[in-house]
């Protein structure tokens, strides 16, 4: 990683005015109907500038800061996802010729996008979906024509959230790799600054079309401070000690008989995950039968027919599902993918309309599990 | 396929508002291609000529209310190869199934000045209570590109697209924020039925149910929810009676409220 260097609140807009210049649509957090999302951006007035969230179980609040912080907040409830595996899309149409049909692919380019603000949990999370997109026999051209295209500027982050625990599981709060940039912004009461780490020639050749000057020492440390701060402030904690085999070994444990009492099977928890992959094919003929589409739709484990097979659904009950969601991403994901599923953003602790928290449910079942075994059986493994 | 192919359609109205079958005359632009693929054999709202059956295609609207539609929904089956039921009217009982949780003849003695004029039923109770249904298109009103789907569906021999899930996976999927958790708002979206499209939420309102019970409704826990912000018994009671308060999951809910 090259030298850091220091970009001034006031020449935050070059930012913008470079990556528009290379032919980028700006998406970034934004105020909307109550919440801070993810859309496209103008310019800097776009930010959601002096705002903060305050963060709980099934609870999400936007709140008046005292400064004027650009990035003064933790994540909303959209993901980047959104933007590189759209919750529909078209895969293909179909034109009836005859006694034959026709196949008309998607030829769309690309969009071209600069992700602006993306959080160390959100990184991570690109990773883990890259690995479930981009490798093995299948891979998903659309998402891997967009991430190719994307650029990737990083938001440390100087403040956790109430439902946040990167912490636990080693994915933040500091983004070390994975960006092409990456901001950390610095208040003061007489100044407003970022320090700026470039990670790739693609971010540097960003850094050559702005007003940026070397960072100095103090500056550096002052940013180190600040993500050192959010560390030690993460609003929940996951201990994630032989968790693979703690769920693994107790799928008939009364825990889940009693989260299935609370859970809506609603969704929401896997709509807002960031490493949430699922989706669903629908094909459609239109009325006259002479045209059809087949279109991709996010889908959720939670929903019936996710797991419908001849004669009915694998997981009928609530409580299969939640049982199966929460030991896919914190423990068969580690069989399937090598890593957890989990990146401790916090986000299907606070979208869900009931509360349920994924890391007092680990704790619940760990507590009236025997631990030693547990750990033991992870050592064997 | 020549025109003497063309299936026949009919469209029946039971105790309704008239609204769903409707949807099928504001599909304007696409109405046209409808017209070309199927013959529109009995339609009273939308033509006078009348078609003899058997029918191809029964679209049903409604709920039945009187013993005379308990005869004429026997009749209707018998003349219909394939029988859609659509909205909630004919899928749950509609909002006049108010009248199931309370004594009718009060009602009747009260409202009409002669009584004795008035044949109705105890109940007001869906299509698929008297007779077998092959598809039930549910929304209060039902939405018009659904129905198309399911006229095409039908059209093609496949199964429409109309997923039983909660409606937060359409607020999701477009991107809405959940009124809910970031507004407090009361929201019924997660235990409704989808196929609005999560029209209130995207107004920054809670869902109202419309779509009635989703595949599998936990509606002890959206109550519990409610109560521990505030909400009476009687509140509760009256969120889960409104146009599908006849659908067992919503039934049985606000049951438990109705002290």
């Amino acid at each position: 990683m090259s030298e850091q260097v220091v970009l001034e609140r006031n020449d935050l807009n070059g930012l913008f005015t470079v990556l528009q210049g290379q032919g980028y649509t700006v998406i970034g957090p934004t105020l909307q109907d109550g919440a801070i999302v993810y859309d496209e951006l103008t310019s800097d007035k776009d930010l959601p500038e002096g705002w903060t969230d305050e963060q709980d179980g099934g609870i999400y609040r936007l709140k008046k800061r005292s400064d004027k912080a650009l990035f003064g907040y933790v994540v909303g409830p959209y993901t980047w996802k959104r933007f590189l595996d759209p919750p529909e899309k078209r895969l293909w149409q179909a034109k009836r010729e005859g006694n034959d049909f026709r196949i008309i692919p998607e030829n769309e380019p690309p969009p071209k996008y600069a992700f602006l603000g993306v959080r160390s949990c959100e990184i991570h999370a690109l990773a883990i979906q890259d690995r479930v997109f981009l490798e093995g026999d299948y891979r998903n051209t659309s998402y891997e024509k967009r991430r190719e295209a994307a650029l990737i500027i990083g938001v440390q982050c100087v403040q956790a959230g109430g439902t946040c625990f990167c912490v636990s599981v080693n994915t933040g709060p500091r983004a070390e790799s994975g960006f092409d940039l990456a901001l950390t912004e610095i208040l003061e009461e007489d100044r407003h600054y970022f320090v700026v780490e470039t990670g790739t020639d693609q971010g540097a050749k960003i850094i050559d079309g702005l007003k940026v000057q070397p960072a100095k020492e103090t500056e550096v440390a002052e940013a180190d401070n600040r993500i050192s701060h959010a560390a030690k402030n993460m609003g929940r904690k996951l201990n994630t000690e032989g968790v693979r085999d703690l769920l693994v070994q107790n799928h008939d444990h009364a825990r889940w008989d009693e989260v299935a009492n609370r859970c809506l099977s609603c969704a929401n928890c896997t709509m807002v995950c960031p490493t949430c992959f699922c989706s669903t094919v629908e094909d459609v003929t239109d009325i006259t039968g002479e045209h059809a589409e087949r279109w991709q739709k996010q889908d959720s484990c939670f929903t019936m027919d996710f797991s419908y097979l001849h004669g009915g659904s694998v997981r009928a009950s609530t409580r299969s599902q939640y049982r199966q969601w929460l030991t896919h991403k914190l423990a068969t994901w580690i069989d399937q993918f090598d890593e957890s599923g989990c990146t401790g953003c916090g986000r299907c602790i606070t979208w869900c309309p009931v509360a349920i928290d994924l890391t007092e449910e680990v704790e619940a079942i760990r507590k009236s599990s025997s631990l030693e075994s547990v750990v033991q059986s992870d050592k064997e493994r | 396929m020549t025109k003497i192919d063309k299936p026949k359609l009919a469209v029946w109205k039971f105790a309704s508002c008239d609204g769903c079958q409707l949807s099928l005359l504001d599909c304007e632009d696409e109405l046209l291609s409808v017209a070309e693929e199927i013959e529109i054999a009995h339609f009273p709202e939308a033509t006078r000529q009348v078609l003899k059956g058997p029918y191809d295609l029964s679209l049903v609207e409604g709920s039945i209310t009187t013993p005379q539609d308990a005869k004429r929904i026997q009749e209707v089956r018998r003349v219909s190869k394939t029988l859609i039921t659509i909205g909630a009217c004919a899928t749950a009982g509609g909002i006049q199934a108010l009248r199931n949780f309370q004594d009718v003849k009060e009602f009747v003695s009260i409202v009409y000045a002669n009584p004795a004029y008035i044949d109705t039923l105890n109940q007001s109770t869906p299509i698929a209570e008297h007779v077998a249904v092959d598809f039930e298109l549910r929304g209060c009103p039902i939405n018009k590109t659904q129905l198309l789907e399911v006229i095409s569906a039908f059209l093609a021999k496949r199964k429409p697209n109309t997923p039983a899930h909660s409606t937060c996976i359409e607020c999701k999927r477009r991107g809405t924020v959940c009124v809910m958790v970031a507004g407090g708002t009361p929201c019924l979206g997660p235990i409704t039925h989808a196929g609005c499209g999560a029209i209130c939420p995207s107004y920054q309102r809670g869902c109202y149910g419309c779509f009635g019970p989703m595949e599998n409704p936990n509606t002890s826990s959206m109550s519990e929810g409610w109560k521990k912000s505030g909400a009476s018994d009687d509140e509760i009671k009256r969120v889960f009676r409104t146009f599908n308060a006849w659908a067992d999951s919503f039934r049985e809910e606000s049951e438990k409220h109705d002290k």
